[in-house]
C-alpha cells in the first residue's frame, strides 16, 4: 500500500540520510536539504532507494529537487515502478 | 529554477562579428603587454597591473554583459577562447582575468534579474570592476558546498566573518563575492552568495604569498569581515547556481587558460627544434621526435577542452540537464584530465628542449609554464574531486 512505501522512504532515510534530527520531526513535504541532508548523503540515500525497491534510478532523475522531498521521493519511485511493471 | 534573467544580462550567443573583435584585442594585449611583464610578475610574485589595465581599458571585464547592461554582448565561447589567448603568454593574467569572469557569469545568470545586481552589473561595466571569489573556507576540506562561516543578522543590515585559505588577487579586487550559511542556523549545505565592496568588507591577510607558480594571482589566505544590506545577498540559492554555472564556468575557464601554457610550452620546444634543424639542414634533429608526442599530448588537451565547452554552450539554458549526476562528472572530469594533462605537455616540452628550456634566460625557456601549470592539480585538489566523483558513480548510468 501507498503507506508502506512511504514508510520505506522513511526507513532509508532515517539509515542513510544523516539527518541531525529524528526522521518523525519531518514531514511529507518538508526540504531534507534544509533539514541537514548533504549531497554526498543523498548519493547514499540514492543507492539504497535503488537497492530496497529493486530499480534503476535514470541519469534524468538523478537531481537535488527528486531527492528534496519526502513526497518528491515518493512519486519519482511511483513513476519508475509503473513504468518496470508496464 | 531557471537560469534565464527577467532582463537580458548576456547576449544568448554573442554574434562572430564582435567575438572575433574582442578576441582580436586580447591577442592584441596578451602578445603587447602581458607578454613583455610576466617574466617580472612571476619573479617578484606582483599583480599584472599592467595586463588587467589594458584589459579593462577594453572593456574585457564586462565583455560577457549584454550592451543594454554596458557590456559587448560575447559569447561565453569568446571569453573561454580569450583565457586560453591570455594563459599563453601570462598564466597569472590569465587566472586573474579567468577567475573574475566566472563570478561576472554567474552574477549575469543567477542574479541580474535582482535590482540590486541589476544596478551592480552596469556599475561593473562602466567601471571595470574587479572581483575576487571567497569560496574556500578553513575547516570544510576543500568542500565548495559547505560553509562553516554564515550570514548574521546585525542591527544595520547583515554581517559573516569568513576565514579563506586563499583568495585569489583579494587584496587587489573591487569586489568580493562570498559563499556563507544562509543563516546563524542553517545547514553547512544551504549556501548564499554575497557580493560587497571593497568599503563593506576587510580583508586580513594570513601568512605569506610565495608559491611555485600563478605568483602573480596573490592569492594568499585571508579572514575576510563584511557588513551589507540584505539585497547583496544573491537570492537564487547556491545548490542551483553551482552546478548550472559556478563549477561548470570555472572548470572550463581554467581548462582553456591551462591549455593556453601548455600551448605556449609546446610552440617554445617547436622553435627549438627549428632551430637546430636549421643548423644541421638535411637531418631531422632527435627531439623532432619527442617533439611530436609532444605534440599529441596537446592534441588531446585540445580536444577534451573544446569538447567541454561545447557541452556546455549546448546546454547553457538546460538547468535540468546541468543538475543532473552525469553533468557534475562532466565537468568533474574536465578539471581533473585537463589539471594534469598541461603539466605532462609542459615537463615534455622541457625534455625536447632540455637544458635551453630548464635555463630561466633562454629564449625557449619553459619554467614558468611548468610551475604554472603545477597549480592546475592543486586548485581545487584533484584527490578530492576524484572522492566526489566515487560518489556519483555509484550512482550515474549513462556516462
Amino acid at each position: 500500500m501507498q503507506s508502506s512505501i512511504v514508510a520505506e522512504i522513511r526507513q532509508i532515510l532515517s539509515d542513510h540520510a544523516r539527518l541531525p534530527i529524528d526522521i518523525h520531526a519531518i514531514s511529507d513535504s518538508d526540504d531534507l536539504y534544509d533539514a541537514g541532508m548533504t549531497s554526498h548523503a543523498s548519493v547514499n540515500v540514492m543507492l539504497a532507494l535503488e537497492e530496497a525497491f529493486d530499480l534503476e534510478i535514470p541519469d534524468s532523475m538523478l537531481t537535488r529537487s527528486v531527492f528534496a522531498t519526502i513526497n518528491n521521493i515518493h512519486v519519482a519511485l511511483s513513476q519508475l515502478r509503473q513504468a518496470a511493471a508496464a | 529554477m531557471n537560469i534565464v534573467p527577467a532582463r537580458q544580462a548576456f547576449s544568448r550567443s554573442g554574434s562572430h562579428a564582435c567575438d572575433s573583435i574582442f578576441l582580436e584585442e586580447v591577442r592584441e594585449i596578451a602578445a603587447d603587454v602581458a607578454a613583455k611583464h610576466a617574466t617580472d610578475v612571476d619573479i617578484n610574485a606582483r599583480f599584472p597591473s599592467e595586463s588587467i589595465d589594458a584589459l579593462k581599458r577594453t572593456g574585457a571585464l564586462s565583455a560577457f554583459l549584454s550592451p543594454e547592461l554596458g557590456g559587448r554582448g560575447v559569447s561565453f565561447a569568446a571569453i573561454a577562447d580569450a583565457c586560453r589567448e591570455l594563459g599563453q603568454q601570462c598564466g597569472a593574467t590569465a587566472m586573474v582575468f579567468a577567475m573574475h569572469q566566472i563570478q561576472v557569469v554567474t552574477l549575469a545568470r543567477h542574479a541580474a534579474a535582482q535590482p540590486f545586481f541589476g544596478e551592480y552589473l552596469r556599475r561593473l561595466a562602466a567601471e571595470q570592476r574587479l572581483i575576487a571569489s571567497v569560496t574556500s573556507e578553513v575547516g570544510t576540506g576543500g568542500d565548495m558546498g559547505s560553509s562553516v562561516a554564515s550570514v548574521n543578522p546585525t542591527e544595520s543590515g547583515l554581517s559573516f566573518c569568513k576565514q579563506a585559505p586563499t583568495v585569489s588577487y583579494g587584496g587587489h579586487a573591487d569586489d568580493l563575492l562570498t559563499t556563507v550559511r544562509r543563516a546563524p542556523d542553517a545547514p553547512a549545505g544551504d549556501q548564499v552568495l554575497v557580493l560587497t565592496h571593497r568599503e563593506q568588507h576587510t580583508l586580513e591577510q594570513q601568512g605569506t604569498w610565495d608559491p611555485l607558480g600563478m605568483r602573480g594571482t596573490c592569492s594568499p589566505g585571508f579572514v575576510v569581515s563584511a557588513s551589507f544590506p540584505a539585497e547583496q545577498v544573491v537570492a537564487e540559492p547556491f545548490s542551483t547556481i553551482s552546478p548550472q554555472s559556478m563549477v561548470p564556468v570555472s572548470h572550463i575557464l581554467w581548462a582553456n587558460l591551462w591549455l593556453g601554457i601548455g600551448t605556449a610550452a609546446f610552440e617554445r620546444a617547436r622553435s627549438f627544434v627549428r632551430a637546430a634543424a636549421k643548423r644541421t639542414p638535411g637531418t631531422v634533429p632527435p627531439a623532432a621526435a619527442k617533439l611530436s608526442q609532444l605534440m599529441a599530448e596537446l592534441q588531446l588537451l585540445r580536444g577534451e577542452v573544446r569538447a567541454g565547452l561545447a557541452e556546455y554552450v549546448e546546454h547553457f539554458d538546460d538547468p535540468d540537464w546541468l543538475m543532473t549526476v552525469g553533468a557534475a562528472l562532466r565537468f568533474n572530469n574536465l578539471k581533473i584530465a585537463s589539471s594534469e594533462q598541461v603539466s605532462r605537455i609542459c615537463q615534455g616540452a622541457m625534455a625536447v628542449a632540455g637544458i635551453m628550456g630548464f635555463k630561466n634566460d633562454s629564449p625557449f625557456a619553459v619554467g614558468r609554464h611548468l610551475r604554472d601549470s603545477m597549480s592546475a592539480c592543486l586548485m581545487i585538489a584533484n584527490d578530492r574531486i576524484h572522492a566526489t566523483n566515487a560518489g556519483l558513480l555509484l550512482v550515474a548510468k549513462d556516462i
